[in-house]
């Protein structure tokens, strides 16, 4: 129910057109030049950039004042993230909030997919709903696995701070099958379509 | 009773002479019937080909292409490391006409009638344009090294600053070298595609030898003072290719120590540079460079370049023909791929602004670039850029962009590398897939 009201509240917002900036670039505009990393319209064909098609527009926010303010590690998305206001950072959120996100197929080992799917069933469904599904925990289904081998390796050398409440649930994912645990998650994300 | 549509009806009243007949009926030319003709189907071309049919199927989008498949330059230099096959840098155009509706042409345009709204091909066909977009590339100075020309480079030394045949033909050269081989690099002046190019070249090359003939040696001989990245590719090459040690794989010869290169005897291999003569087993020389051909045939070069209204990249000689990519005068954006597939959406942008009457928007503009100096060793450089107050100038924005750091973890490193392979992948798919 929560999450069907945010949808149709961000719905509404994301049909009043947003003005990046009087005067300035418009959202299409900008959203365009970060295809040529992140695929046409937000879907990356792989392997490393991840898709930020139908991506909640406070998470891509959030990730881009990140990135800008230095509070999230990266290689390059920093020096990208400098170049836009805030107000253009948002504009661009609703942008790929709009856009469909086309997957691609991924190969994967079905035996860690199902331990994945129960250890995210039992620690990270609470707040990634639907198996990972765009959300305001972000996107996971689906996404890139490389994408998400790099962010989980950020979470647990500490060079990325960890959202509420994930250090306990992915620690406690860990505790109950080890090393296993993380591939078997992102495996799980990595099989969806 | 059918009904004719306004499409059905400019295709009867325009037979035979439709490069007169779309002057004739300016009252019935809405938006859904513009045409626009594409010359060259590099990173631009396809991009504004894609990027015209995507933003609006009713434009009528021909791209005309010489080259039956197309082979990207970034990631050639892969190739001569043999990390990947030629094949898998070549792209057929199919996608573009299959799901896009862009007519594709294989053929050359070799004049363009810019009062006249038309393109003629070598094939002998004219094509009517409302707007045409130039995106042809570079072309080479041949007369810049006495002794080297077109056909030299086709049999003996090899430019492979185009990919495709040359590529293969240098990797074949690599490969039938002695251990113990000298390959010399001859890079070019500025401006000129792909500025870390030549030395990312060289690294890949390195790649090879180490592996496979460690005894060899690598000569870049450049007429520059300095070069992209360069901090970053010497630390690289410290790190793999004992660089600037008694025992280096690479060696760097600037202007300032002679590496200035002025004639090649083919027969020998012998290179005549102003710090005296080299020898190579290997020699690729990379050319000095300017606009493509068809950019002088339609008038639309200064100096060595086509200057562009930076807002819109249309030719500040020929109104209605826009010039991207590698061809066109972007400073302060560099000669590369995502460079040109950035320009390629603001010029779509600006024709279908015109097309409706309306004034163009504000541009906004990005260029990233990787390069790959061993298996897991990826550096790059971006910014992000904006139209300078007085529209003369592509200017960074403050505070963006820049390069990789000095000194970065190997992880740092290795991510790089595997970013560099999507960016090729999404770039390749973002301009015609």
């Amino acid at each position: 129910m929560k999450t069907t009201v945010r949808h149709l509240l961000l719905a509404v917002l994301a049909i009043v057109p947003v003005a990046a900036a009087a005067g300035g670039p418009s959202a299409q505009a900008l959203a365009f030049t970060c295809a040529g990393c992140h695929g046409t319209d937000g879907s990356s064909v792989g392997p490393s950039s991840p898709s930020i098609a139908g991506m909640d527009p406070e998470v891509f926010e959030d990730a881009m004042l990140d990135y800008k303010s230095g509070k999230r590690s990266s290689t390059i998305m920093k020096r990208i993230a400098k170049g836009y206001t805030d107000e253009q950072i948002k504009a661009m959120g609703f942008f790929f909030y709009k856009q469909e996100l086309r997957n691609q197929p991924q190969s994967t080992d079905p035996e860690l997919v199902a331990l994945g799917e129960k250890l995210h069933d039992s620690h990270c469904e609470k707040c990634h709903e639907g198996g990972g599904r765009p959300g305001d925990a972000g996107t996971l289904a689906g996404q890139w696995m490389p994408y998400l081998e790099h962010a989980m390796a950020d979470y647990l050398n500490d060079e990325r701070p960890w959202p509420r409440k994930m250090e306990r649930k992915v620690k406690a994912a860990v505790k109950a099958e080890g090393e296993r645990a993380v591939p078997a998650l992102i495996q799980y994300y990595g099989s969806q379509q | 009773m059918k009904r004719f549509n306004r499409r059905d009806f400019l295709r009867l009243a325009g037979g035979s002479t439709l490069a007169g007949s779309t002057l004739g009926f300016p009252g019935l030319l809405l938006a859904n019937t513009r045409k626009v003709v594409v010359v060259g189907g590099g990173v631009g071309g396809c991009t504004v080909a894609k990027y015209l049919r995507k933003l609006d199927p009713g434009v009528d989008v021909t791209l005309v292409e010489p080259n039956r498949q197309y082979t990207s330059c970034f990631m050639s230099n892969e190739v001569l490391s043999g990390d990947r096959s030629i094949e898998s840098i070549t792209f057929s155009y199919k996608d573009l006409s299959d799901k896009y509706g862009v007519n594709v042409i294989n053929d050359r345009v070799v004049g363009i009638d810019a009062a006249g709204r038309q393109a003629q091909t070598a094939g002998g066909v004219r094509l009517a344009f409302d707007a045409c977009v130039v995106s042809p590339g570079v072309d080479f100075k041949w007369d810049a090294i006495e002794g080297y020309d077109a056909q030299v480079a086709e049999d003996a030394v090899p430019h492979a600053w185009f990919a495709g045949l040359q590529t293969v033909s240098l990797r074949k050269q690599l490969l039938a070298m002695p251990d113990g081989g000298k390959v010399v690099i001859v890079a070019p002046p500025n401006p000129y595609k792909c500025p870390p190019g030549p030395y990312e070249r060289a690294s890949q090359i390195a790649m090879f030898c180490k592996h496979h003939k460690p005894k060899s040696k690598i000569l870049i001989l450049d007429p520059k003072k300095k070069f992209s990245k360069a901090r970053l590719f010497k630390q690289g090459w410290r790190q793999h290719y004992g660089f600037e040690t008694d025992n280096s794989m690479i060696e760097w010869v600037g202007l300032k120590e002679g590496g200035k290169v002025s004639a090649l005897d083919p027969g020998t291999r012998t290179l005549t540079a102003e710090g005296g003569s080299f020898q190579g087993d290997v020699v690729n020389i990379i050319p000095p460079q300017k606009a493509g051909k068809i950019a002088y045939a339609a008038d639309l070069v200064e100096g060595d370049w086509c200057p562009v209204d930076k807002r819109t990249f249309e030719s500040t000689r020929h109104p209605g023909i826009y010039v991207l990519g590698d061809a066109s005068s972007a400073a302060k954006m560099p000669k590369s791929a995502y460079a040109a597939n950035s320009q390629a959406k603001v010029a779509v942008a600006a024709i279908l602004a015109r097309f409706a009457g309306q004034e163009p928007g504000e541009p906004t503009y990005v260029n990233t670039c990787y390069s790959i100096i061993a298996e897991e060793h990826g550096i790059s450089v971006a910014a992000v850029y904006k139209l300078s107050e007085d529209g003369k100038m592509i200017q960074k924005i403050k505070g963006s962009g820049g390069l990789s750091p000095m000194d970065a973890s190997a992880d740092h490193r290795k991510r790089e590398v595997t970013y560099a392979h999507s960016w090729f992948q999404n770039v390749i798919d973002d301009m015609m897939q």
